[in-house]
């Protein structure tokens, strides 16, 4: 994809360090991507490997409090403002305007991301007076009007429920409809269809797809599914133990991952067709995610890795190796496991 | 089809929904609804029952001193005085009542306010003010009632602010641990992610959630409040005479323990019914708010 405009978010050098006891842990390495308005990456990796942390620390959620230094940049280029933010410089007031107004967040649960004891015409209402600041009845109008744009049914009668008389599928609805309340920029979705059932799970993908298309935001997915990221994703990346192992556009990444650990996610994938054939079965990836205290040395992957070359992976990190279009890949064998000419970095493809 | 008529019907009657539920769990616990019954019928007997009575609760009448239960016109008797026993009881059950409430009203509203400052912030400012909490907690209350009720004109008035004193740290408690895990769900975070203030965190999203704690530990506010009311005027440092409160009645009562009972017996009974009374309906709140949270 090439970008004749910045890009809505673009995240430079993310390190995210926890202090605990006086250690001091670091749990996220240097990420960086970017997203253009209208894109979507897809943020893709096992549970531990960092993609919540990500987001957590995209929007500053990791105070003080939790004892977590982030370092880096993370640029928020607004459609209205004529220069990037970085919202790490920012001060806690600016930061708040921000949030939800420009960069929205939606979560896993949609149960637990609303309130219980408030209605969620009320619920939606807030956040556009937090905003804008407009009246009472012209915040419950912009709710009415939001709960029609996610596709509730019935929208006037739902403004007045309470989130335990919504089924999963209409809340996440509501959740969606919150975030989007401003019309922020950059919407971040954290696994916002992992609690859902499948028929559920389309219905809010492809609403999610048509927000985006009618609003032009960039959006984060964050997802361990890679059903989900063909799905809706346009680029995606793959993380690994806090880091970018793999990036690139979806089809290139889904038909031909260049880096072992995505192989292995891709062929954990259950599939039908080769379900019930006497003596299959799911493939694994063998091991576990290691301990950010504690990782292993060079490529974090390399102890699980069936790739791996005593004396060379396990010496130094591999960088992340920029290929052809967008594509990059953090191995020191990719270029063992793929055809040359994928690998070197081709002007005449356009 | 069918699914959507049900929804949509449920829709209608979703207002008196859950506070039928809540109230049918309430009426549901014995107890607690013969509990508040009887502080119903307490109350409303303070309220309309000296304007009833044939005598005044401040009326000397010596020709009918120690009059036994009954006689007369003097429904439960007549005091060293010759004052009528119910008409004195009524009154001070206005008193002692709305000590209770507004001691309840005090240190719930002070409580709550310590409780979800020290539990949304944390660190040093909530270790400073739960630690203030503690501080009065380590004290007994009832020293610290009876050691400021010196210092003070003991007026209903300045009684109330002692004793709510005394009684706010419990709810504090509760309202941080409450608000300590509240903190920490999604709900709240995805308020911080749409912009919200702390002051509309704390006030908006989290009180609102806690509102069941705050309930029960209010109504069994008022059930301490009366008794330690009781108490201190019992011991002389509170409601002064000629004010009846039903503290001070059992104090006079003493010294004719032996031979008019009743003085003691009446206001005593008084007591232990509103006291108990209030911790059924706490008790029958608890149950009652409690399984609102296990609803789906």
């Amino acid at each position: 994809m090439t970008l004749s405009h910045p890009p809505a978010l673009a995240v430079r050098d993310l390190c995210v360090t926890f202090q605990r006891n006086g250690c001091e842990t670091r749990v996220i390495h240097d990420i960086d991507f970017e997203i253009a308005a209208g894109e979507t990456l897809a943020l893709v990796g096992e549970s531990g490997s960092g993609k919540s942390v990500t987001s957590m620390a995209l929007m500053r959620l990791l105070g003080r409090q939790s004892r977590a230094a982030v370092t880096g940049q993370v640029a928020l280029h607004a459609a209205t403002e004529r220069e990037p933010i970085d919202l790490l410089q920012i001060d806690d007031a600016r930061m708040r305007q921000l949030r939800g107004r420009r960069i929205a967040m939606i979560f896993q649960e949609p149960l637990t991301a609303l309130n219980p004891v408030h209605r969620v015409g009320d619920q939606i209402a807030e956040v556009v007076r937090f905003h804008s600041g407009s009246p009472r009845r012209q915040a419950r109008a912009q709710a009415l009007a939001l709960l029609e744009q996610v596709g509730i049914p019935e929208p006037s009668s739902r403004l007045d429920s309470y989130p335990h008389e919504l089924s999963g599928g209409m809340r996440q609805r509501v959740v969606i409809a919150m975030a989007l309340a401003m019309e922020p920029d950059v919407l971040i979705a954290d696994e916002p269809t992992t609690a859902l059932d499948v028929t559920v799970q389309a219905q809010i993908l492809t609403l999610l797809k048509t927000l985006q298309r009618d609003t032009g935001m960039a959006m984060l997915f964050i997802t361990h599914d890679f059903g989900v990221v063909s799905e809706v994703a346009d680029r995606v990346a793959v993380m690994y133990a806090g880091r970018i192992v793999e990036e690139g556009d979806v089809e290139a990444v889904l038909a031909r991952p260049l880096m072992p650990y995505t192989a292995g996610l891709l062929a954990s994938v259950p599939r039908l067709e080769r379900a019930g054939l006497p003596g299959e079965r799911l493939a694994t990836i063998a091991g576990r995610v290691p301990d950010p205290a504690s990782l292993p040395a060079g490529c974090s992957f390399q102890p699980r890795c069936t790739f791996a070359v005593p004396g060379t992976c396990d010496s130094a990190v591999p960088a992340l190796a920029s290929l052809k279009a967008g594509r990059r890949v953090r191995c020191t064998r990719a270029h063992e496991l793929i055809p040359a000419e994928e690998l070197s970095p081709c002007p005449q493809t356009s | 089809m069918t699914t959507m008529t049900a929804a949509g019907d449920a829709a209608h009657t979703r207002h008196h929904w859950w506070q039928h539920r809540t109230l049918s769990r309430f009426l549901r616990h014995r107890l607690a609804a013969t509990g508040l019954a009887i502080i119903l019928m307490l109350t409303l007997a303070c309220l309309l029952g000296p304007h009833l009575l044939p005598y005044d609760e401040l009326t000397v009448d010596l020709r009918a001193r120690f009059s036994p239960p009954l006689t007369q016109d003097h429904y439960l008797g007549t005091d060293p005085l010759g004052r009528d026993i119910a008409a004195r009881l009524l009154m001070a059950g206005r008193i002692s009542l709305l000590v209770g409430f507004s001691v309840m009203l005090i240190s719930t509203v002070f409580g709550t306010l310590i409780g979800v400052v020290a539990g949304y912030f944390r660190g040093w400012v909530g270790s400073v003010l739960m630690r203030i909490v503690d501080a009065f907690l380590a004290f007994p209350s009832i020293f610290l009632v009876l050691v400021l009720s010196a210092f003070v004109e003991p007026s209903p008035f300045m009684i109330t602010v002692i004793i709510a004193l005394t009684c706010w740290m419990e709810i504090a408690r509760i309202v941080e641990a409450e608000i300590l895990s509240l903190r920490e769900r999604d709900f709240t975070i995805a308020a911080r992610l749409s912009g919200a203030s702390a002051r509309w965190i704390m006030f908006r999203e989290l009180v609102p959630n806690a509102m069941g704690p705050i309930i029960v530990a209010a109504t069994l506010t008022i059930a301490n409040a009366i008794l330690l009311e009781a108490y201190i005027s019992f011991l002389g440092y509170g409601i002064q005479p000629p004010l009846p409160s039903w503290g001070n009645m059992l104090n006079s009562a003493q010294q004719y323990l032996a031979d008019a009972p009743w003085l003691a017996i009446v206001p005593g009974i008084t007591i232990t019914l509103a006291v108990s009374s209030f911790n059924f309906i706490g008790d029958g709140l608890r149950d009652a708010l409690d399984s609102r949270s296990n609803l789906p």
